[in-house]
């Protein structure tokens, strides 16, 4: 008999392929807009929605004309003022609690469409997208029927219709941080998802029929940048909640200027991640590469700049890149998938323009060697050292998994480097100290801080940012704010 | 009427997740409002409260441990439950209180109604009890609302559903765990909310409930050193103030009973569940 | 200092102490300089370390990579009986198991050893004869570990003179807890120096039990798990399995990242093994990933990973033969042992 030996085979443990079966999902050949309660073809320019990791159609999408944005404002209107506005609150409660639970029983559905439509991994979009999405309503269902109790003033009142436009980077969590509160609060709403990233909203609308929820509380309106252009700008809109870039944000700001239209905006980041050299460095590791690579980057409150003390910058980047070289790149419907594909090629081409930035600014690229698909918006994890403030990989936002990696000697000169963006969205302080996380979070200008990790996101914990990162609230008690009369918005 | 005989239901007592009779094998007798045989009830003796004791205690590390969330949605699923039985409950609640079709439904869709309104609290009690106190120094300090343990229910001895769960949720929203002793004459929907609480989620020992004499089992649990809270509502007319005084020893929580039991369907703002939670604050200093 | 019954055995002025290889030689120059280093070691965030675990634990291994690494995880079994009713007959039934795992399928590789009580040690080394198996016997006053210093060095050389060729020793972990690193240190030394064996085969082998479910903390995990690699342990293990909580993917992966660490910085690589706990196949996958993405491939192999298991074994072969047949299997399929 032989010895214990190591079997034939050799001994790199190879994952074999392990895809999420698509089957489940169900995409029809093309979709209307969602407008009072039933499917209608827009009269704008249909256009098509791509896998972004094949390249493949996956449907028809109809675009919604500024005739169309006016015929779901006007049901949105007409659901408030007669059905949803007079509606027992307990009763916008018990409708909110029934598509919590609907989004729970098709979750693996609306995973697979997710990932199909977005590119992020199914791990993802299964563990972590659609289980807060629907987190998010059951929060906000229990909140419908006890305003009185949040700490706003007596009896708040709805603003009325809101015009609401996504972000392509996590469109179902987006649409249930948006409608979720709208309607809690006692709102309808007009939602624009992305342009990319439509499939889930509009699988969301047939929840809504499922739910029975009256016809122009949630209307759906799909399309590209007039489309969204035209909610916003709408007469009839009362208030405009809005997720994405920085500039589009200015923009709305100036187009809302002088109307009675209350306005919330999430931008962008470009946020710093300090690790102290008293840092648990393993789980430092693990928070960097969370904080930058998880959803490919496409977050804006990505930890996309590493401040890290000096003293232990070497021993921090072979561990990372380590670490890194570990990341599993590839189809996003495998369950073993780390890191999908770039959402759009527009996307690809930021990220490429920047990275080259990036070396001739006289940064240093590395990336491990990777094997990207041949068909598909692909860039592989990449970490840039030496990076200098001035450097424009410092201060612009990629929106991909870019780290840009600075030193400190200081926690004085950690803050001063962190505050000193025009942005404040996030940042993450590592070290084991609880009395330096207290203190520098306390400094930080960013309105979430994650002290010994990243990312994490909850529906009772208010989410937004300072200076150009946006004003508003989502989540928690304090978001609920944005959608009510009075009170106040911060 | 058809010929078929019904398959009656035994009611028993549910302590740790099973339904075990009295462990003194005494019963009584149920009737409705007009005297006719509704069934025989298990009667509670003070050693089937003493083992609830034991079952809501050794339950509560778990209950208050998950988070606000899984709470939420373990008790919105008994809400789920409920509305299943929906015909079942208004059945025993007319029977039992002499009521008509009609009001013992209204009465039953308000207690799930009321079941659902204190699953929206889990997760929200913290954001509205609980906060960032502005001390005077380089001192992060807040506060938080934690449940306080065991607490005994005296149920309502009218309301046999929507005042059970008006206060029983509240309890349990907060994350703390109950022994129920429930109406003496209208026993019969709290055995069947046990049913539910059996067969929704919710951990063994987080809910017993009793069947049988607020009078005789009052005492033993007010003065109960390993019950945390007591709520006195179903207590004996004229013995509240004795049951309290009995808690005192042992510095209990009380929540004393209205002069006369309400209609239970006002507003109960968080009146039922602040008195079975506790306030930690944490202090923590600010440096590098 | 413990008591000593032997009279020949040192005096209170003479520590035996191996210095530890290069770049570490002196921190065990003294009690303040070894838990200054030992403290002064990377903390571990708790709750970090567990979010590792539990998206690594969402690997899905199909197919070749499950057939693959189930007889990866057979070929390192531990395969384990530790009762107090333990006689020969069990010792060699376990033995003719070990072996052969599947009477039906002889592709089924063996398991890399059997392990008992130092008393048993010799039953399986005439079972296991020619075969190639090891056998490691559990030592120093398993699973307490309390008794004196001669006494569990005695129950040491008992064992490697009855034929164990490997050695599962416990730490002292009421000396860990009061911070007498170096008195921890120290036993490890003295058990590796009594591991020695006759003619030229070399010392056993030793592995190190830290018992991790009663050092509690991920931090005491990482500390022991260098200490014991310090004084010259071949193996790191988690637990006596006879107390819960036993192996558990979080102190694994710490097990793991120390290793790792150690041999980066002095070129000597030290084996891991989980004990106790680990019943499933799933369990059993769980680790190897944990394996494969911390420490790296080089550790997955019998001779630097252990799976230390009784149950597991036959939940191995039932999903191997799910493989193989294509249908869920039964337990009339395995044997018991």
């Amino acid at each position: 008999m032989t010895a214990s030996t190591v079997p034939s085979q050799p001994t790199r443990f190879e994952y074999a392929p392990a895809p999420e079966s698509r089957s489940i999902v169900d995409i029809a050949p093309s979709y209307g807009l969602f407008i009072d309660g039933q499917f209608v073809d827009g009269t704008g320019e249909p256009f098509k929605t791509v896998n972004p990791a094949t390249e493949e159609v996956l449907t028809e999408v109809s675009s919604g004309s500024a005739a169309d944005v006016d015929r779901a404002v006007a049901a949105a209107r007409r659901a408030f003022t007669r059905t949803w506005g007079p509606m027992r609150p307990s009763d916008r409660g018990k409708y909110l609690f029934r598509i919590a639970r609907i989004m729970q029983e098709r979750a693996r559905e609306l995973a697979v469409l997710e990932s199909l439509d977005n590119g992020k991994p199914i791990r993802e979009s299964r563990d972590v997208d659609i289980p807060l999405a629907a987190a998010h309503f059951f929060y906000h269902a229990g909140w419908a029927d006890k305003l009185d109790y949040a700490g706003l003033g007596p009896g708040p009142r709805p603003l009325g219709v809101a015009g609401q436009v996504i972000p392509w980077n996590f469109p179902l969590l987006m649409l249930a941080w948006k409608i979720a509160p709208a309607l809690a609060t006692g709102n309808t709403v007009v939602l624009k998802p992305a342009e990319t990233t439509p499939l889930t909203a509009l699988l969301f609308a047939e929840i809504c029929q499922q739910a029975d929820l009256p016809p122009g509380v949630v209307n759906i309106v799909t399309g590209a940048g007039d489309t969204g252009r035209a909610v916003v700008e709408h007469d009839d809109v009362d208030k405009v909640a809005f997720t994405g870039s920085t500039e589009v944000g200015r923009a709305i700001a100036r187009a809302v200027a002088g109307t009675r239209k209350s306005l919330t905006l999430e931008l962008g980041g470009k946020a710093a991640n300090i690790v102290f050299d008293d840092a648990p460095i393993d789980q430092a590791v693990e928070g960097i590469v969370q904080g930058i690579f998880f959803n490919q980057g496409h977050v804006c409150c990505a930890g996309s700049r590493l401040l890290v003390q000096e003293n232990v910058h070497d021993e921090v980047i072979a561990s990372l890149q380590r670490r890194i070289s570990t990341l599993r790149v590839g189809d996003p419907l495998d369950k073993n998938t780390d890191l999908g594909a770039i959402n759009s090629a527009e996307q690809l081409a930021r990220i490429r323009e920047l990275t080259d930035i990036g070396d001739a600014e006289g940064a240093q690229r590395w990336q491990p060697a990777c094997e990207l698909p041949e068909k598909g918006f692909w860039f592989p994890p990449t970490v840039f050292t030496e990076v200098s403030p001035a450097h424009r990989i410092a201060r612009d936002e990629v929106f991909g998994p870019v780290l840009s990696v600075m030193t400190f000697r200081t926690p004085d000169e950690a803050v001063a480097k962190a505050n000193n963006t025009t942005y404040g969205l996030s940042a993450g302080i590592w070290t084991e100290k609880g009395s330096r996380i207290l203190k520098i979070a306390d400094q930080l200008r960013a309105g979430v801080v994650w002290a010994n990790t990243f990312n994490k996101f909850d529906p009772t914990s208010p989410f937004g940012g300072y200076k150009q990162s946006g004003y508003g609230r989502e989540g928690g008690r304090h978001g609920l704010t944005g959608y009510l009369k009075g009170a106040n918005h911060s | 009427m058809s010929d078929r005989l019904a398959v009656r239901k035994t009611y028993k007592l549910y302590v740790g997740g099973a339904f075990p009779r009295s462990e003194s094998g005494r019963t009584y007798e149920v009737t409705d409002t007009r005297g006719h045989f509704l069934a025989n009830a298990a009667w509670a003796s003070r050693k089937d409260a003493r083992d609830a004791v034991v079952a809501a205690r050794g339950a509560f590390g778990t209950w208050s441990g998950t988070t606000a969330y899984n709470r939420g949605q373990v008790l919105y699923r008994v809400a789920e439950v409920m509305e299943g039985r929906h015909a079942q409950f208004c059945e025993e609640v007319a029977a039992g209180e002499g009521l008509s079709g009609s009001k013992a439904r209204a009465a039953v869709d308000a207690a799930i109604d009321r079941w659902v309104w204190y699953a929206g609290w889990t997760d929200k009690l913290a954001a509205v009890l609980g906060g960032a106190n502005p001390v005077a120094g380089p001192y992060f300090d807040f506060s938080l609302p934690e449940p306080t343990g065991v607490v005994a229910v005296l149920a309502p001895q009218q309301s046999s559903l929507l005042g059970l769960v008006s206060v029983l949720a509240p309890v349990l929203a907060g994350g703390n765990t109950a022994v129920v002793v429930t109406s003496k004459e209208r026993p019969l929907p709290a055995v069947t909310l046990a049913e539910v609480l059996a067969t929704s989620d919710v951990p063994g020992g987080v809910v017993n409930v009793l069947t049988g004499d607020s009078g005789e089992l009052g005492p033993w649990l007010a003065e109960h050193a390993d019950v945390d809270g007591i709520d006195l509502t179903g207590a004996p007319a004229g013995r509240a103030m004795e049951f309290e005084r009995e808690a005192a020893g042992t510095i209990k929580r009380v929540v004393r009973p209205p002069a006369t039991e309400p209609e239970w369907t006002a507003d109960p703002g968080l009146s039922r569940m602040t008195p079975f939670l506790e306030t930690k604050t944490v202090w923590h200093p600010m440096g590098v | 200092m413990t008591h000593v019954l032997d009279p020949d055995a040192l005096s209170d002025d003479v520590r035996l102490l191996a210095p530890p290889v290069s770049p570490f030689s002196d921190v065990t120059r003294s009690d303040a300089a070894f838990r200054a280093f030992l403290h002064g070691l990377s903390g571990v965030d708790q709750v970090g370390a567990e979010a590792r675990t539990a998206v690594l634990g969402t690997r899905s291994i199909k197919t070749t990579a499950k057939a693959w690494a189930i007889d990866t995880a057979i070929s390192m079994v531990d395969l384990t009986t530790l009762e107090g009713a333990d006689t020969p007959g069990k010792v060699r039934s376990l033995a003719a198991k070990a072996r052969r795992p599947d009477p039906g399928d002889p592709s089924c590789p063996p398991v890399a050893a059997v392990c008992v009580y130092g008393d048993l040690a010799g039953v399986a080394r005439e079972a296991l004869e020619g075969t190639g198996l090891h056998v490691a016997a559990v030592a120093t006053a398993f699973p307490s570990g309390r008794a004196s210093r001669a006494v569990k060095i005695a129950d040491v050389k008992d064992a490697v003179a009855n034929g164990a060729d490997e050695i599962d020793m416990v730490i002292d972990r009421g000396a860990f807890l009061t911070g007498r690193y170096l008195d921890v240190y120290d036993e490890i030394v003295a058990v590796k120096e009594a591991c020695a064996r006759p003619g030229g085969q070399g010392p056993a082998h030793l592995k190190v039990i830290l018992e991790t479910g009663e050092l509690v903390t991920l931090d005491n995990a990482r500390r022991a798990s260098w200490l014991a690699m310090l004084a010259g342990a071949d193996f790191i293990k988690t637990s006596t399995g006879k107390i819960s909580p036993a192996a558990t993917l979080p102190v694994c992966l710490v097990m793991l990242e120390a290793v790792r660490d150690f041999r980066a910085v002095t070129g000597r690589q030290i084996g891991v093994k989980p004990a106790g706990g680990i019943r499933t196949t799933k369990d059993a996958m769980k680790h190897l990933v944990l394996v494969n993405e911390t420490a790296g491939p080089d550790w997955l192999t019998p001779d630097w990973f252990r799976l230390g298991a009784s149950s597991l074994l036959n939940d191995l072969l039932l999903q191997r033969q799910k493989l193989r047949t294509g249908h869920y299997s039964g337990p009339d399929y395995v044997t018991v042992d």
